[in-house]
């Protein structure tokens, strides 16, 4: 009679990640965040490691669509699964338009946190086009920055919020 | 920091969660969402020696509504529970208190049954469970049990759940359309751990009176706690001024809060009293 195999109790599991369009398989540390798979084992810098305990959303990166802290996400927990990071998500044009509104706006001094910022704005935007800026405010509230006092961060989401409702 | 180093393993049946759980013991802990376990071990607060991921197991997920009882899965996410048109129509009070829990990053990926599991002073889940007097699903290797929201929670992160046992499923009543619910909640930053928080229920006739009343606080102990004496204050009484002023009274019976880094004992009723006046008024209006 067969066995049925156990799954297996592993140290160092083999991960298959979609990472940016690319698929990217690499044996990981058990232990590893995803943050530091992206910035350490694949050099996708653009999301950064601040708190790293889930407070400050610098390594806020996509998956499967949806915004993650990376810092609070194992390698091994997006196996199987579609990572999208600043990177791609700037080289694909997505953030273009919010890109270019933070940039007018002079939403940015440092940098540290507009990867993430950018995420995490992308996403209002996506779901929620009638956002007030109390709504901006809310759904910013887990991104610090410690440069801008927040104002032109709003300024710059609801330029972009109020021309995509022109659009439409 | 850095988590220190464990093994690792994704379960694909809860049979074979059992079989861990057996052989590895207290160093092993259920990875669900991880939003609270991850950050836990990046502060070197904890170092088990195996995670066994359980997020792959699909029976967990999902919420189901079958005549009056609306089932939620362990590994629902708090984000669905957010999104939930059937939460929304059901059990408003869920939908309400989501928005308060983290951020949305953190939504899209904790679960509401670890967040139950784990029993945090500072949680949301936990305040509206036992205000929706909720039932906990149980299961172990032995079989499975239900325990009572009200049961459930008994102190600083501890429950009732016993080594070998997973938390499956939430069972509540849905709540009807007469039904009043709000919560409120009060931080330092939207999102940030609640300094104090209250989920409250009532029913109200068309003359205004609230009857049925439910009001459960958290963060203000070490396990939420149901206000019995200001809600049997408020019974059968309209939202007025002076009712609100006795079930604040009555508070001093129900709530014996404790200082956090932030916030006295003091303030804290005092908070705990300011949010029962603002739920009462949103209850009544």
């Amino acid at each position: 009679m067969k066995r049925k195999k156990e799954t297996p109790v592993e140290l160092a599991p083999e991960i298959s990640v979609t990472v940016n369009g690319a698929v990217v398989t690499r044996r990981v540390p058990a232990r590893r965040h995803l943050i530091d798979f992206l910035r350490e084992e694949l050099g996708l810098t653009g999301s950064h490691t601040g708190c790293e305990h889930g407070v400050c959303g610098a390594c806020t990166v996509r998956v499967d669509g949806r915004i993650v802290r990376g810092c609070l996400m194992l390698a091994v927990q997006a196996d199987g699964r579609r990572v999208d990071t600043i990177e791609g998500l700037s080289d694909s044009g997505e953030l273009g338009e919010l890109q270019e509104a933070f940039h007018r706006r002079n939403a940015l001094q440092c940098g540290f946190c507009t990867p993430g910022m950018l995420l995490a704005a992308q996403d209002l935007i996506v779901s929620r086009p009638d956002a007030s800026r109390e709504q901006i405010r809310e759904h910013l509230s887990g991104n610090y920055c410690r440069c801008t006092g927040y104002q032109a961060i709003v300024d710059a989401v609801e330029d972009v919020l109020a021309s995509q409702r022109k659009k439409t | 920091m850095k988590a220190p180093p464990f093994a690792y393993v994704r379960a694909r049946s809860l049979a074979e969660v059992f079989g861990l759980l057996e052989r590895h013991g207290e160093g092993a802990r259920l990875l669900a969402g991880g939003q609270s376990l991850l950050a836990s071990l990046n502060m070197r607060l904890d170092a088990p020696a195996l995670l066994i991921d359980i997020t792959r197991i699909a029976a967990l997920s999902g919420i189901a509504v079958r005549g009056r009882k609306v089932r939620i899965g362990a590994l629902t996410t708090h984000a669905e529970i957010q999104r939930s048109a059937e939460i929304a129509k059901h059990l408003p009070l869920l939908s309400q208190a989501a928005p308060h829990i983290a951020h949305a990053a953190i939504r899209n990926v904790g679960t509401f049954g670890g967040s139950l599991a784990l029993a945090d002073p500072a949680a949301e889940w936990p305040a509206c469970c036992i205000a929706l007097d909720a039932q906990f699903v149980l299961r172990s290797t032995s079989g499975t049990r239900r325990v009572a929201a009200r049961e459930f929670f008994h102190g600083l992160y501890a429950t009732a759940l016993r080594p070998n046992e997973v938390l499956t499923q939430v069972e509540i009543a849905v709540t009807g359309l007469n039904c009043r619910s709000t919560f409120v909640e009060l931080a330092r930053r939207r999102g940030d751990y609640a300094t104090v928080g209250l989920a409250a229920l009532a029913r109200r006739n068309a003359r205004g009176v609230l009857s049925d009343l439910r009001l459960a606080f958290l963060g203000v102990g070490a396990a939420p706690a149901l206000a019995r004496a200001a809600m049997a204050a408020l019974e059968g009484k309209r939202a007025s001024a002076d009712t609100i002023a006795a079930a604040g009274e009555a508070l001093t019976r129900d709530l014996e809060p404790s200082a956090d880094l932030y916030t006295t004992a003091t303030t804290k009723l005092h908070l705990a009293r300011v949010l029962t006046g603002r739920a009462l008024t949103a209850l009544a209006a």
